[in-house]
């Protein structure tokens, strides 16, 4: 696999090199355009974009982001968080109600999708079933009024950048799922745009092809240099990929960050059950009196992060901080009655009771499963707290 | 075909357990094929005898009734039928009126499919008030077959002026809601992601519809040329409506026709109305042979 990807990867280097040579000859309006503004403007900037659909239902509630030049931005929620509206808003695909889009520094608002530089991959895939590959992939740039011999040679770089050049003569019903993606990102490929849209694109992908087809993915962007919109519900997906993550909640941004941030530092109890498999442990708990009170139990709690009254809050913990200790061992914690061991190999899962609250801990294979009466224990820096109301981060 | 043929052929070396149960696939095997026999009997026994006594001597067919052997003349009357002049005026032969068939057909169906292409199109893909007013009012139609509006009908032609023209006879009858809804189905079952990628790749509703649209209503416009094409060539009373040019005769026509006007001091030419039905029969026969691949192809199996 890593000969195959090495190759990819290499071609893909040519590719980048040529494409300098290639780009004022597909693009020269928008480029001269962009030009003066091209190193303090983003690749896309989304500007409190509302969309509101005509029976009243409200799919983005005024979203602000900006998508620097060569940057994949990855939107992650749940199913009807607004991710894939926002993007086919992007992508031209739906009206924009109120705010602003600009792509490469030009308003894009009332602009044909053509006509915005974007290209987008389809959640399945969308490739014209009649088209053979090589028509498929050429079928853009021939509306665009491309010369044939420039066609010609786009197709055949790009089908050598994803190893697809067997194909070119066949129809996409005779490729398999993989082989369709490649197309997929084939037709984006060959048009140069100034921005990628991914829409959800591997879900339709085995377990095995998708972690594949996600690396070679990352790696393509990486190398033609192209701003991308990721949109998937999987938050390993979007950890894995992602320059910065934007976590999406009911049409709002809950949280823009690079993955690592957004997993250390969730700004809300919705990311921080969002992301991160399994997910975090969230506790009621009360802050009273240098204690940290949970169920029936009290902690001694010495040292409150600066700021925080005492009041409720909800605690979070995830499960790979936490550890489940023999009592005898250890003394203090929380009690900790074990119902279920999930193992998962390289690691286990114990998932059990403490303080009245459900609690998930991950712990080493290689360890014994830990017997006799139990206690959970945690290091106080890992503790996230939220409040109790909102559930944003204090 | 294979899985059909698979339990009829011997299989030497499977256990005896197995032969009872073979034994009763087999009688079921040819219970079914009885029944086939029978309706493929049903079926062509007409034909067989309308063949076979277009054949014969008039004569024959007047004194001993239909036949079911072969007369012999199938070559007279053929070329008699084909060629020699008939009707009122005597100047229209059964390959004229063949042709006529022909252009009918061809115009009733190639017509039909393209309006209803376009209006499914419109429907299917354009928003604009009162779209599905507009689709239930076509549908509607439906419950007005041509006998019912045919007077009205003919009001319209003749005050337009186009009685006695191909016009005249085709344009009426080209607005098919069958075929609309038809389509319409088609064009709703096709993702939208399709329309969203062309769009993306630049393509205009125009281009959409021939460069994607169309390709992929291939089979489907097979089927309902099919379709459309028999109705057409079948039309009786409305081309006995619209045209009185005897020129303009369908074969359809001309049977009856003929019967009519052939019927002489002695006996009517039997065998020549049995080998105008039987010409009349042929063509939609061949199309129906022809495209029937397309056509089931149509009707189920989805490309997309």
């Amino acid at each position: 696999m890593t000969v195959t990807l090495d190759a990819a990867a290499n071609a893909a280097a040519n590719a980048a090199v040529n494409a300098p040579a290639s780009a004022p000859a597909n693009a020269p309006v928008i480029a001269a355009a962009a030009a003066p503004a091209a190193s303090a403007e983003p690749t896309l900037v989304i500007d409190g974009a509302v969309k509101r659909y005509p029976n009243g239902a409200v799919a983005v509630r005024g979203v602000t982001i900006e998508v620097g030049q060569g940057e994949l931005v990855v939107f992650v929620g749940p199913s009807g968080c607004g991710k894939s509206t926002l993007l086919r808003m992007v992508a031209g695909l739906e009206d924009i109600t109120e705010g602003e889009i600009r792509i490469a520094g030009r308003r894009v608002n009332e602009v044909e999708p053509a006509e915005r530089d974007i290209a987008m991959v389809f959640q399945n895939y969308a490739l014209y079933p009649h088209m053979t590959v090589r028509q498929n992939l050429a079928y853009g740039l021939k509306n665009r009024g491309t010369d044939k011999a420039e066609i010609a040679r786009k197709v055949a770089e790009a089908a050598a950048m994803l190893q697809i050049e067997d194909f070119l003569d066949r129809k996409p019903s005779q490729l398999s799922g993989g082989q369709r993606q490649r197309v997929a990102m084939g037709r984006c490929i060959v048009r140069d745009p100034s921005l990628f849209l991914f829409d959800e694109p591997l879900s339709n992908l085995d377990a095995r092809l998708r972690t594949q087809m996600r690396l070679e993915i990352r790696k393509l962007q990486r190398r033609l240099k192209v701003s991308a919109i990721y949109v998937t519900h999987d938050q390993v997906e979007a950890m894995t990929l992602a320059d910065r993550i934007v976590v999406l909640n009911g049409g709002q941004v809950e949280q823009v960050g690079a993955p690592s941030e957004v997993y250390a530092r969730p700004a809300s109890t919705f990311v921080a059950a969002f992301i991160g498999a399994p997910a975090m442990n969230l506790i009621p708990a009360e802050l009273a009196g240098g204690a940290l009170r949970i169920g029936a139990e009290a902690v001694p709690f010495a040292a409150p992060p600066a700021g925080m009254a005492p009041g409720f809050v909800t605690l979070g913990l995830r499960p790979e901080k936490a550890r489940v200790v023999p009592q005898a061992e250890r003394a203090g914690g929380l009690p900790f009655t074990l119902d279920a061991v999930e193992e998962l190999g390289a690691s286990r899962l114990l998932h059990g009771r403490a303080a009245g609250a459900d609690v998930v801990t991950a712990a080493d294979a290689a360890l014994p499963i830990p017997q006799g009466p139990l206690a959970l224990h945690a290091d106080p820096a890992d503790l996230h707290f939220f409040d109790a109301v909102t559930g944003t981060r204090l | 075909m294979t899985a059909l043929a698979d339990p009829l052929a011997p299989a030497p070396a499977a256990p005896a357990a197995a032969r009872p149960v073979n034994r009763a696939r087999r009688r079921a095997q040819i219970l079914h094929h009885i029944v086939l026999i029978f309706g493929v009997l049903l079926m062509c026994g007409p034909m067989v005898v309308t063949f076979m006594s277009s054949t014969w001597d008039p004569v024959v067919i007047h004194s001993e009734g239909l036949q079911l052997g072969y007369g012999g003349k199938f070559l007279e009357t053929y070329e008699t039928v084909l060629l020699k002049g008939g009707g009122f005026t005597g100047e229209i032969t059964g390959t004229l009126m063949l042709w006529n068939s022909v252009l009918l057909g061809l115009g009733f169906a190639i017509g039909k499919i393209v309006i209803s292409m376009l209006a499914a199109y419109a429907i299917v893909y354009f928003r604009f008030p009162f779209a599905s007013l507009a689709f239930w009012v076509i549908f509607a139609t439906l419950l007005l077959p041509l006998e019912v509006r045919i007077l009205p009908s003919y009001e319209v032609v003749q005050r337009l002026g186009m009685l006695n023209s191909w016009s005249g006879l085709i344009l009426p009858l080209i607005a098919s809601a069958t075929a609309t809804f038809f389509f319409r189905q088609f064009f709703r079952s096709i993702p939208d992601e399709l329309l969203e990628a062309a769009r993306i790749d630049g393509a205009g509703p125009f281009r959409f519809f021939v460069d994607i649209l169309a390709p992929l209503s291939k089979t489907m416009m097979a089927a309902i040329f099919i379709i459309m094409f028999v109705v057409g060539w079948n039309q009786y009373l409305w081309p006995a409506l619209m045209t009185t040019d005897e020129s303009m005769f369908t074969i359809v026509r001309g049977i009856r026709q003929i019967l009519q006007v052939w019927i002489g001091a002695n006996i009517p030419d039997y065998n020549q109305a049995l080998a105008l039905a039987i010409l009349a029969m042929a063509p939609p026969a061949l199309v129906v042979l022809v495209f029937q691949r397309m056509f089931i192809k149509g009707l189920v199996e989805t490309e997309k």
